[in-house]
């Protein structure tokens, strides 16, 4: 019975979250030595798949194996000790400490007493042995975000994990840094290692997998051989429809440059410079799609030209007006929406209802108030309309807005944004951890907008979307502009040279 | 002022400072685990009350000191309980403890058929290692004869600096103040590092007590350590979060408590200063310091655990 070249075997697994089925009579086998890819939309169950077999939850049904023998992990801690490790989408580093203590924390076999310098031999030789160089005894915070991956790989490789998880590994890679990633993936299962790669991409499915297993609507709808398996039909198990997202048309009138960016410089956080000299125009009508690896600026540009953090030098100029140290509420008034990257928080405020929360922007104004006073049939009116014109579902009244899913909040917050009339729409990944469907709205929204003659200022580190929605692409690396060009001209291994600094190989 | 009263003055800066050294190193040791306790000054005077009862009914000064610690590591646990476990906010629980362990301790001193009111105690710390190599310019008179506590409190500093930032336990104790979540999913236990700590911390300010009412002024008297649990919290900020320095803080304000009769012993004009005026100067002193340290950019180079303060929610769904 027991099939000794199996390393996991889920048979017939539910598990629901107060009633609502995550998973439901999933299926999965994991070999000894194979990169089995998991494929699947937001909500298809793949998290709280890969929660169970790391140990965080337990399954309500069903049996779950672990080399041939039913088994059940209570907590990370069971799960780690019989080899079974996870990689986070948020990594779990404690930033203020050394790579080399990351790696030691709560390990079981270390001493009483701990000597840095051979922990950080153990880290570099490790390092070198798979291919994920890093330094030691630099502290988290000090490296990027690629590097904060290899730790947590090097993490697991340091407790001798047999089986890896990787949640959605590639979101925050250049493309470089991802094939450097599944040379690694390649060098563990050839080790007799097995590895879960959790995607949505099908190329990289297509490409570092030996296997794949379907999920959908917590179900497994299918498995292949990934040699054998079509794209095509992959993308249909997946989604349950074919579908194609909808992308900018190129035939397009322009307008006149309604946002100019003149050598802006912004702190960030730390009180160095994180924008340092950028220039750009965009035209009404127009997206600029500005691309890069998280944290090179990104964050800092938007916080200068909507102003949340006044830039310490160089101007921003909408419509004609030099609006650079504006408040963020004059700013509002002269045409600038904001759809930040936390939805919950910056964008929306979590407690307060759907309603309330999309008449924040103009509720100084009439009809939203009048005088000191707050016309609540306003808030509910247009909260309805909208609403319904957005097709934001799951709204029940009086209840707080945190309680609508992540495709909900993002449709809401772009409703707002949008029904401000803007004269220049910023937007930071708008689409980052949506599903298909609702990612297909949002996409449709800024569309949209650039139909109406907005000028659109698309900050997002996906550069399928980035491609797909905007006219011209900027890369930023380390607070400059490292190349700009046309979309036409602009190919993921161009603008993955560019994001990791390396100017001149992307030029030739 | 002549080299003898500056070394008389020095000397007696670190007598004063050493329930200061004990109560800051806890409370470093309790922040480092992302918690902060606001109840050192309670459980420094249920300590103080604790080891003089003990030391009054024993005549053993050992013993004493052991009774304070435990006496200020369990009134700790009500913090923990109520901070860790129940997540009840950390400022609150601790100003509670404050004055709960300020009322228990008048009480305790109070209560019975034998009052502790007013009694000298039974067994003082004596100076040790006199003679011989005091002779030392300088550095002798300053490092020899002093009583053993003194000595116990360098041992502890050292001890504690090597715990936080050489041993296993100090590494998930860090990890545990700067990031919970992370440091959980390495396998530490959050919650039992953070219930050890806050003990180690109640009871170092137990045996801080202790220190006044059996060394400094060893008759029992109503809360006999005047508001030394507020400076050692002021202190932490001020040794940021490290122990080594937290000895040097401490005599900084031994230093400036004692100015008062060093100025009275220097005759015209220094006496003429008001000694009202003297005695303000620790806590003048302790809010200069923190402006000055915590005042801009300065605040993010100190050092403080980025969970300090924050009740730990394990993820849930």
């Amino acid at each position: 019975m027991a099939d000794s070249t199996l390393a996991v075997e889920f048979r017939n697994i539910d598990k629901a979250f107060y009633g609502v089925k995550a998973n439901d009579n999933v299926n999965f086998q994991l070999r000894k030595g194979e990169v089995h890819a998991l494929l699947g939309e937001n909500g298809a169950g793949k998290s709280t798949l890969c929660s169970i077999l790391a140990g965080l939850y337990r399954p309500d049904a069903g049996e779950f194996l672990f080399e041939g023998t039913p088994t059940v992990f209570k907590t990370p801690k069971d799960a780690l000790a019989a080899g079974v490790g996870m990689v986070y989408q948020h990594f779990r580093l404690v930033s203020n400490l050394t790579v080399a203590e990351n790696l030691a924390l709560g390990h079981p076999k270390l001493g009483m007493s701990i000597s840095q310098a051979e922990l950080e031999d153990d880290a570099r030789q490790l390092g070198e042995e798979y291919g994920l160089p890093v330094d030691p005894a630099a502290r988290i915070w000090q490296l990027s975000v690629g590097e904060q991956q290899r730790v947590e790989i090097l993490k697991l490789l340091y407790r001798q994990a047999k089986i890896l998880i990787l949640d959605e590994p590639t979101a925050v890679l250049t493309p470089q840094e991802a094939q450097q990633l599944f040379k690694t993936m390649r060098q563990l299962a050839s080790e007799g290692r097995s590895v879960i790669f959790v995607s949505h991409k099908l190329h990289e499915v297509k490409q570092v997998s030996d296997r794949v297993t379907v999920l959908r609507d917590g179900t497994t709808v299918g498995g292949a051989d990934t040699a054998d398996a079509e794209p095509r039909d992959l993308a249909r198990m997946m989604v349950g429809r074919d579908l194609e997202l909808p992308t900018r048309d190129a035939q397009h009138d322009v307008g006149d440059a309604m946002l100019i960016v003149d050598d802006v410089r912004v702190a960030g956080d730390r009180g160095l410079e994180a924008v340092r000299g950028i220039s750009f125009e965009v035209r009404g009508g127009e997206v600029l799609g500005i691309s890069g690896v998280s944290g090179n600026g990104q964050r800092e540009l938007a916080y200068g030209i909507v102003g949340l953090r006044t830039p310490t030098s160089g101007t921003v100029t909408v419509d004609g007006e030099d609006v650079t140290s504006l408040s963020v509420a004059d700013k509002i008034d002269r045409g600038v929406a904001y759809v930040p990257q936390s939805r919950l928080g910056m964008g929306l405020a979590p407690g307060l209802t759907t309603e309330d929360n999309l008449g924040l922007k103009a509720y100084r104004k009439p009809p939203y108030s009048k005088g000191l006073m707050l016309a609540a049939s306003v808030f509910k009116e247009r909260g309805q309309k909208w609403i319904e014109k957005y097709d934001i579902r799951g709204v029940r009244p009086g209840l707080p807005i945190r309680l609508l899913s992540g495709g909900n909040l993002q449709k809401a917050l772009l409703a707002r944004e949008v029904e401000l009339n803007p004269k220049v729409l910023i937007a930071r990944s708008p689409t980052r951890g949506l599903d298909v469907g609702a990612t297909e709205a949002v996409r449709n929204l800024v569309l949209a907008e650039r139909a109406k003659g907005t000028a659109v200022l698309l900050i997002s580190e996906d550069l399928d979307e980035l491609l797909a929605l905007s006219d011209r692409v900027l890369v930023l690396y380390e607070g400059q502009v490292a190349g700009r060009m046309p979309a036409e001209e602009a190919t993921p291994e161009r603008l993955g040279l560019l994001m990791a600094g390396h100017k001149e190989e992307a030029a030739t | 002022m002549n080299e003898s009263t500056l070394i008389l003055t020095l000397f007696a800066a670190i007598g004063l400072g050493t329930p200061l050294v004990f109560g800051t190193v806890g409370e470093i040791i309790t922040e480092r685990a992302g918690n902060l306790n606001l109840g050192v000054q309670g459980m420094m005077l249920v300590g103080a009350v604790a080891g003089f009862w003990a030391t009054f009914n024993t005549e053993n000064l050992l013993l004493g000191v052991i009774v304070a610690m435990l006496a200020g590591a369990a009134l700790s646990v009500v913090h923990a309980f109520a901070s860790v476990t129940l997540r009840v906010s950390q400022i609150v629980s601790g100003l509670a403890l404050t004055i709960f362990g300020t009322g228990l301790s008048s009480f305790l001193g109070e209560t019975g058929s034998e009052p502790l009111v007013g009694e000298p105690s039974k067994a003082t710390f004596e100076p040790i290692l006199e003679g011989g190599l005091a002779d030392i310019p300088i550095l002798g008179p300053l490092v020899f004869g002093h009583d053993i506590m003194v000595y116990v409190s360098w041992i502890t500093v050292a001890a504690a600096s090597f715990y936080v930032f050489r041993t296993r336990m100090g590494l998930s104790l860090r990890a545990v103040g700067e990031d919970p979540a992370s440091a959980e999913s390495a396998g530490v236990n959050v919650a039992r590092v953070r219930y050890i700590h806050i003990m180690i911390g109640g009871a170092f300010a137990g045996l801080g007590g202790a220190y006044y009412s059996l060394a400094l002024v060893p008759t029992w008297q109503n809360e006999p350590i005047g508001q030394a649990g507020w400076i050692c919290i002021a202190l932490v900020i001020l040794a940021s979060w490290r122990p080594s320095r937290a000895l040097f803080a401490a005599y900084l304000f031994g230093a400036a408590e004692r100015i008062q009769f060093t100025l009275q012993t220097l005759g015209e004009p220094w006496s003429n200063v008001p000694s009202n005026l003297l005695a303000m100067l620790p806590f003048i002193l302790a809010i200069v310091a923190m402006l000055a340290l915590t005042s801009g950019k300065r605040a993010r180079f100190l050092g403080a655990p980025a969970a300090l303060g924050l009740p730990y929610f394990r993820e849930q769904r």
